[in-house]
C-alpha cells in the first residue's frame, strides 16, 4: 500500500492537483504528520479557498516574517479563533460578491486548527460558527496533545498517554480521561458532513476535502494528525503510525452525510490488536498490561458503537415517520 | 436635507451606522450597549442596508469575526460594553496589528466585580494601549456626529487603524435626545466606499498575521505606535470637513469658559455637560472656573493639553476608573506625563468620580472646583482621591 503515497500522479492523476499550495521549506519537525496533511488538504481544496489558521504548530513553522510557506490567502489572527474569524471571512466573502466589489466566483472559507485550538480552548468559537450554519469547511488537525508549546495534555489526548502536564509516574499512568468525542458533538450539530481521516491515508483524505469543499453549508473534518516529537516515535514510522491508528480501530475513518454513518476505507475483518498501535509510541511506554486490556476494550466499544451506527442508523432526509 | 428626530442614542447610534452602510456587523448582547447592534438587526432584518449581520456566541466571536470580514475588504462594525470589551482584549491589539479599520462603539461600563452594569470607564481604560484610535462623546448629537467620522477616519489609507467611540452606558446609551441626522446623500458624498490597501482573496494571494520573531517584533510595534500618533492629522482634517458640511465643531480638546480660568476642570464623556452647568454656576459666583472636555483620548493630544492649560492655576482632573494601587488614575497620569517638564504647569489634582453608576452631579463639580481652588494653596496628601466615599 506505501506505493500509493509514492506514486499517486499514477494511482488517480486527475484527482490530485499537481499545484503546491503549502510550500517547501516551511519549518515542520520531520515526519510531521500535520504538514502532510495540510500539503494534501490545499490540493484537494484548490487555489480559490481562503484559510484561516488558528495559533499553534503550523502557524508557527508556515508562517515566521518575512516568509510564508502558503501560496493560498491565509490569515491568523488567534488561538481560539479559527472559526469565528472564518464566519467572518465567510461573511464578507458572501456580500462582497453579492455586492459586486470581488468577482463572482465562489471562494470557499477553511478553519484549520490543532486539537488544543478545536477541541478544547476554541470549541465555542467552533460550536457558534457550525450552529450558525456558514459556508465553511472546519478541519481538525489532531496530534493529541498541545504540541506546540511542549507536549502538555489536551481533551484529545487519549487515555493512558504521558503528557507534559499529566505525565506517567510512580503514582500514575498518564491521562485519565478519555479522548474527546468531537466529530460526534459535530454530528450533534446536525451538519451537512463530518468525515474522520489521516493523512496515512491521502486518497481516503482528499475525497473528504473535496467532498465537503461542494458542500454549501458548514462541514467538519476530524484529521489524526501523527506527530513523532510528542508520540516519542521515529520520524519514519508517521504513516505506519495512522495505519495502525486505523487498523487497530483507535481512529477508524469513516464520514457522515446528513446523518448516514459509513467507513470509508476498507477495515480489516478482525481489528488489529491494540499493542502494535501503543507499543511503538515512548508515550504509551509505561503502560500495564491491565491498563492496555481496559484500552483494548475501551476501543472495542468505541468501533462497535461506530459499526452500530453504521449499520443502524438512515440519512435524515430519509427518515419516515 | 438634514432630519431632527428625537430617539434613544443607542437607537441613534445604530441608525448612523446605517446610514454609513456596513457590509458585516457581529455583535453579541451586553447591557448596555444592545440597543446599538439590536436597532441595527432591525434596519437589516427590515431590508434597509444589505448587510450580515452575525449573532456570535461571545464578545471573543464578535471582534474574530470583524478582524475577518474586515480582512477580506468589508466594512465591519460591532459594539460591546464592560466584560464584553475584556473578552474582546485578546483580538484588540491584533486586529490594530493587522491594520484593520474596524469601527466599534462602547456603551461604557464598570468591570466586575462586584457586578454591575452602570456606567464608568475602567471598560475602555483596561483597553488603552492596544492601538486603536479611541474618541470620547458627550452627547448623542456627538454620538452620531463620530460615528459616521469613524469610518472615514479609521478606513482612511493613511492611517487604517480599528477605532472606538464611547458613549457612556445609561447616561448616554439609554437617554431620548433630538438629534440631527445627515440625509443619505450627504453621508455618500462625505463617506467613500471603502477601497482596502490588502485583502484576503485568490487573486492576490498573501498571509496575513503572522509570526513575528525578536528581530521584528519591537519594529512592527513600533509601526503601529507612529500609524497611531499619525491618525491624528486625518482625525483633525475630517473634523475640519464635517465643520464646514455641518456646522458641529469637534477638537481633541474641547475648552468652556477657559479664558482666564484660574480652576480648570477636565472631563470626558456625559460628564461634560453636567460640568458646563457648575461652571456657569461659579461663573456667575465670580469663580473664575473652566472646563476641559477631553474627546480624542487615542492618540493622546498632548501639544494641545499643553496650550489649553497655560494660565490655569490649578487644574483637577476627573477619572471615571481606579488605577487600582497606581500612582493616579489613568487619565491623570497621562496628563501629569504629558505636562511634566512644562513651565508654569498648573497644581493638578485627582478626582476619581461616577463609578459604577454613582451620580456625579452639578453640586459635586461645585464642591470639587472648590477643594481644587484649595490644593493650589496647599498640596493634598493623596495623590488621587476617590470622591463622595460614604461612610468616610
Amino acid at each position: 500500500m506505501s506505493s500509493i503515497v509514492e506514486n499517486f500522479d499514477l494511482f488517480a492523476p486527475r484527482l490530485v492537483d499537481k499545484e503546491e499550495y503549502f510550500s517547501v521549506g516551511h519549518r515542520a519537525c520531520q515526519g510531521c504528520g500535520e504538514a502532510l496533511g495540510i500539503r494534501l488538504m490545499c490540493k484537494a481544496l484548490g487555489k480559490d479557498t481562503v484559510i484561516i489558521n488558528a495559533t499553534g504548530c503550523m502557524e508557527v513553522i508556515s508562517s515566521l516574517y518575512p516568509t510564508t510557506a502558503w501560496r493560498l490567502p491565509w490569515i491568523h489572527v488567534a488561538f481560539p479563533n479559527s472559526a469565528s474569524a472564518g464566519s467572518g471571512v465567510e461573511a464578507g466573502l458572501k456580500v462582497l460578491r453579492r455586492k459586486g466589489r470581488i468577482p463572482d466566483r465562489d471562494v470557499k472559507t477553511v478553519s484549520i486548527g490543532g486539537d488544543g485550538g478545536t477541541v478544547d480552548i476554541g470549541i465555542q468559537a467552533l460550536s457558534g460558527a457550525m450552529e450558525r450554519r456558514h459556508d465553511m469547511l472546519y478541519v481538525c488537525y489532531d496530534n493529541e496533545a498541545y504540541m506546540n508549546t511542549g507536549i502538555q495534555r489536551s481533551g484529545a489526548t487519549p487515555f493512558g498517554a504521558s503528557t507534559t502536564t499529566e505525565p506517567a509516574g510512580s503514582a500514575s499512568f498518564g491521562k485519565k480521561a478519555w479522548k474527546k468525542n468531537v466529530p460526534e458533538i459535530m454530528v450533534a450539530h446536525n451538519l451537512p458532513y463530518v468525515a474522520t481521516a489521516c493523512p496515512s491515508y491521502p486518497i481516503d483524505f482528499m475525497n473528504k476535502v473535496k467532498k465537503a469543499r461542494k458542500i454549501k453549508g458548514p462541514s467538519y473534518i476530524h484529521c489524526l494528525s501523527v506527530c513523532p516529537t510528542g508520540w516519542r516515535l521515529p520520524p519514519n514510522l508517521t504513516i505506519k503510525a495512522g495505519r495502525l491508528a486505523v487498523e487497530t480501530g483507535v481512529f477508524p475513518l469513516y464520514e457522515v452525510e446528513d446523518g448516514k454513518y459509513r467507513i470509508t476505507i476498507k477495515m480489516p475483518e478482525k481489528l488489529r490488536p491494540i499493542e502494535d498501535y501503543l507499543k511503538i509510541q515512548g508515550r504509551f511506554r509505561h503502560l500495564s498490561a491491565d491498563e492496555i486490556k481496559m484500552i483494548q476494550e475501551r476501543v472495542a466499544q468505541e468501533y462497535n458503537k461506530l459499526l452500530d451506527k453504521v449499520n443502524n442508523l438512515h440519512s435524515w432526509p430519509d427518515l419516515k415517520q | 436635507m438634514t432630519k431632527r428626530a428625537g430617539m434613544e442614542i443607542a437607537f441613534a447610534a445604530a441608525e448612523a451606522v446605517a446610514l454609513c452602510k456596513p457590509d458585516v456587523v457581529a455583535a453579541y448582547p451586553i447591557t448596555p450597549n444592545t440597543h446599538i447592534p439590536e436597532h441595527l438587526s432591525d434596519i437589516v432584518a427590515d431590508g434597509r442596508i444589505d448587510a450580515e449581520f452575525i449573532c456570535v456566541e461571545s464578545e471573543h466571536s464578535a471582534l474574530s469575526a470583524c478582524c475577518g470580514a474586515s480582512a477580506t475588504g468589508a466594512r465591519v462594525f460591532t459594539a460591546t460594553s464592560s466584560q464584553g470589551l475584556l473578552f474582546m482584549g485578546e483580538v484588540m491589539p491584533i486586529v490594530s496589528a493587522m491594520r484593520l479599520p474596524v469601527v466599534m462603539a462602547i456603551g461604557n461600563r464598570a468591570l466586575s466585580g462586584p457586578i454591575n452594569i452602570w456606567n464608568d470607564h475602567s471598560d475602555i481604560m483596561s483597553q488603552r494601549d492596544m492601538g486603536w484610535i479611541s474618541i470620547f462623546a458627550s452627547n448623542g448629537q456627538e454620538v452620531v456626529d463620530m460615528v459616521i467620522q469613524a469610518f472615514k477616519i479609521a478606513e482612511h489609507r493613511e492611517v487604517l487603524l480599528p477605532l472606538n467611540v464611547n458613549l457612556d452606558g445609561f447616561q448616554l446609551t439609554h437617554v431620548v435626545e433630538p438629534i440631527l441626522f445627515p440625509d443619505q446623500s450627504e453621508v455618500d458624498r462625505f463617506l467613500p466606499e471603502y477601497e482596502p490597501y490588502a485583502t484576503l482573496h485568490p487573486d492576490k494571494v498573501l498571509s496575513m498575521g503572522t509570526l513575528g520573531m525578536p528581530e521584528i517584533f519591537t519594529e512592527a510595534m513600533k509601526a503601529k505606535d507612529v500609524a497611531l500618533i499619525n491618525s491624528k492629522k486625518v482625525i483633525m482634517e475630517v473634523w475640519e470637513e464635517w465643520e464646514k458640511l455641518f456646522g458641529r465643531k469637534y477638537e481633541p480638546i474641547q475648552g468652556y469658559k477657559t479664558e482666564g480660568a484660574d480652576v480648570v476642570l477636565l472631563t470626558m464623556g456625559s460628564m461634560d455637560e453636567t460640568a458646563e452647568v457648575a461652571i456657569d454656576e461659579l461663573r456667575e459666583r465670580k469663580i473664575s472656573a473652566g472646563l476641559l472636555k477631553l474627546k480624542l483620548w487615542r492618540p493622546f493630544p498632548i501639544e494641545e493639553l499643553r496650550n489649553a492649560v497655560k494660565g490655569a492655576k490649578v487644574l483637577a482632573v476627573m477619572d471615571r476608573a481606579v488605577s487600582c494601587g497606581g500612582a493616579a488614575g489613568p487619565v491623570c497620569a497621562e496628563i501629569k506625563a504629558a505636562l511634566y517638564g512644562e513651565p508654569n504647569p498648573p497644581a493638578i489634582v485627582n478626582y476619581v468620580i461616577g463609578l459604577g453608576g454613582r451620580d456625579v452631579t452639578v453640586d459635586d463639580f461645585i464642591t470639587i472646583a472648590e477643594k481644587a481652588a484649595q490644593a493650589e494653596k496647599e498640596k493634598p496628601k493623596e495623590a488621587y482621591e476617590i470622591y463622595g466615599v460614604r461612610g468616610s
